[in-house]
């Protein structure tokens, strides 16, 4: 059976200013596939990322969503945004706001869900992401890993095709990770595309179906985990993995 | 200096006059700063607008506001509104607003910039458009931030608005010197209007404390 491509990078070029980030990126990922982008601070996989959704806008190359190439200029870009979901680092999540209108703002004010159809999705979520007794509490109460449970949900919200993850545990203190992880592990297998910025090379392993290594702003190295992790081809992918893994 | 005693009585005898003098007060400072805060939030806007032309409109108006006495911009707006046949009570209102409006544009100006852009890319990323996310996400936050140094303005609006007296409103600093004059009893007057102000300041100081507990639930 033929899997649909969810997104195709061809060429891509970016930089800030002097700084070449990302030259010549090629990526390409299925639908359901989970891919992990790793590599040192810097190499430009949170750049790369960022791109995918527009939130950084391309100097050339093509950028592909589900068959369509997107043009910054061209396309309504909130409308290709609410396919990708995205968890930032830092959750970003409106403190003003509690749990539940947090999950709600973006259904209810961009896509028009009647308020009662928003809340209940938002709580089958908040179930999912087993924060359901939580839905009344502010951002400010909440551990990092639970922000981040929320951040997720408020992604899922917007019903997304592909979800986007920019390092998600990195401001977590350790023992908060793994709740993280997990609910990511059980998006993953419920079929979602995702593509994840990451320093958690277990992760990546376990349930990655491609690792991409980056590498000043290049992409050297795509393989499935056990080949990245145990025969790296590349040797600075090997330099990268012997010094972090 | 007058005896306590006679302040005293002299205040409830004239409680009345004060009281109106007092209301005026109240609705030229509520006026200008309800119509200052609209024009504070269109400059903020200008300046962060990322466009030349409207940052430089918007310095200039700041600039143009910064760089001249209060009692001058009053009495340029009452001569100037005076041939339009628009009252002293408007006159003075509109350039209080026009006054207040600079200082307040650059709190909002400075809270809106003080809010963490991973909001902005937070709210994009859901698909909301850069002004609802500003709408909803940002002006909320911001105003919250902006609210202490607001009510400071606000204070500053009320007891500046003490120069009407001089293009003859009838509002509480008038009243006081009126009277003083009328009666060879300044320092009486004085006195007893300082009360009224600090009485009003109170109320604003309250209300924006009341305000800001309010907002204060999501800590």
């Amino acid at each position: 059976m033929d899997v649909r491509d969810m997104i195709n990078v061809k060429k891509l070029n970016k930089s800030f200013g002097d700084l070449h980030v990302l030259k010549d990126v090629d990526i390409n990922v299925k639908e359901s596939d989970v891919v992990c982008l790793i590599g040192a601070s810097g190499s430009g996989k949170s750049t790369l990322l960022r791109c995918l959704n527009f939130l950084e806008i391309i100097d050339n190359g093509q950028i592909i969503i589900e068959g369509e190439e997107i043009n910054a200029d061209s396309h309504d870009l909130n409308e290709v945004r609410q396919k990708i979901g995205m968890v930032f680092q830092h959750f970003n999540l409106f403190p003003h706001k509690n749990v539940i209108e947090n999950i709600i703002e973006a259904p209810i004010h961009v896509k028009g869900v009647s308020k009662d159809q928003a809340i209940k999705e938002a709580k089958e979520l908040l179930d999912k992401v087993g924060l359901a007794d939580k839905e009344k509490v502010y951002p400010s109460k909440l551990s990092g890993g639970q922000k981040q449970r929320v951040a997720i949900a408020r992604a899922l919200a917007m019903k997304p095709d592909i979800m986007l993850f920019d390092e998600p545990t990195s401001a977590l203190d350790p023992e908060l990770v793994g709740e993280v992880l997990a609910t990511m592990k059980e998006l993953a297998e419920e079929g979602m595309t995702m593509v994840v910025v990451t320093h958690e090379m277990g992760f990546a392993r376990e349930v990655a179906d491609w690792v991409i290594y980056m590498h000043g702003g290049r992409i050297v190295e795509v393989g499935h985990p056990d080949e990245i992790f145990d025969n790296p081809v590349e040797e600075r992918t090997r330099e990268f993995l012997s010094r972090t893994y | 200096m007058p005896s306590l005693s006679h302040v005293i009585e002299v205040f409830f005898d004239t409680y009345d006059i004060f009281i109106k003098g007092m209301l005026l007060t109240l609705q030229v400072t509520a006026i200008s700063i309800f119509i200052a805060i609209f024009i504070g939030l269109f400059f903020a806007f200008l300046k962060i607008s990322g466009i030349k032309i409207l940052e430089w409109i918007a310095n200039a108006y700041i600039y143009l506001v910064r760089g001249t006495p209060l009692i001058v911009q009053i009495f340029i707006f009452y001569f100037g509104l005076n041939d339009l046949n628009i009252s002293a009570f408007w006159s003075v209102g509109l350039a209080l607003a026009f006054h207040n409006g600079a200082y307040i544009a650059e709190i909002f100006r400075g809270t809106i910039q003080s809010i963490d852009k991973g909001q902005m890319e937070a709210g994009r990323s859901l698909g909301m458009s850069t002004n609802l996310t500003m709408r909803r996400i940002i002006l909320p936050q911001a105003f919250r931030r902006a609210l202490p140094p607001l009510g400071n303005q606000f204070i500053i609006g009320l007891k500046d608005s003490s120069l009407a007296a001089f293009i003859g409103m009838y509002e509480l600093f008038n009243v006081a010197t009126t009277k003083g004059a009328n009666d060879f009893d300044n320092m009486t007057y004085l006195l007893i209007v300082a009360v009224y102000y600090l009485f009003l300041v109170y109320l604003i100081s309250a209300l924006v404390g009341l305000l800001e507990k309010k907002l204060s639930v999501s800590d």
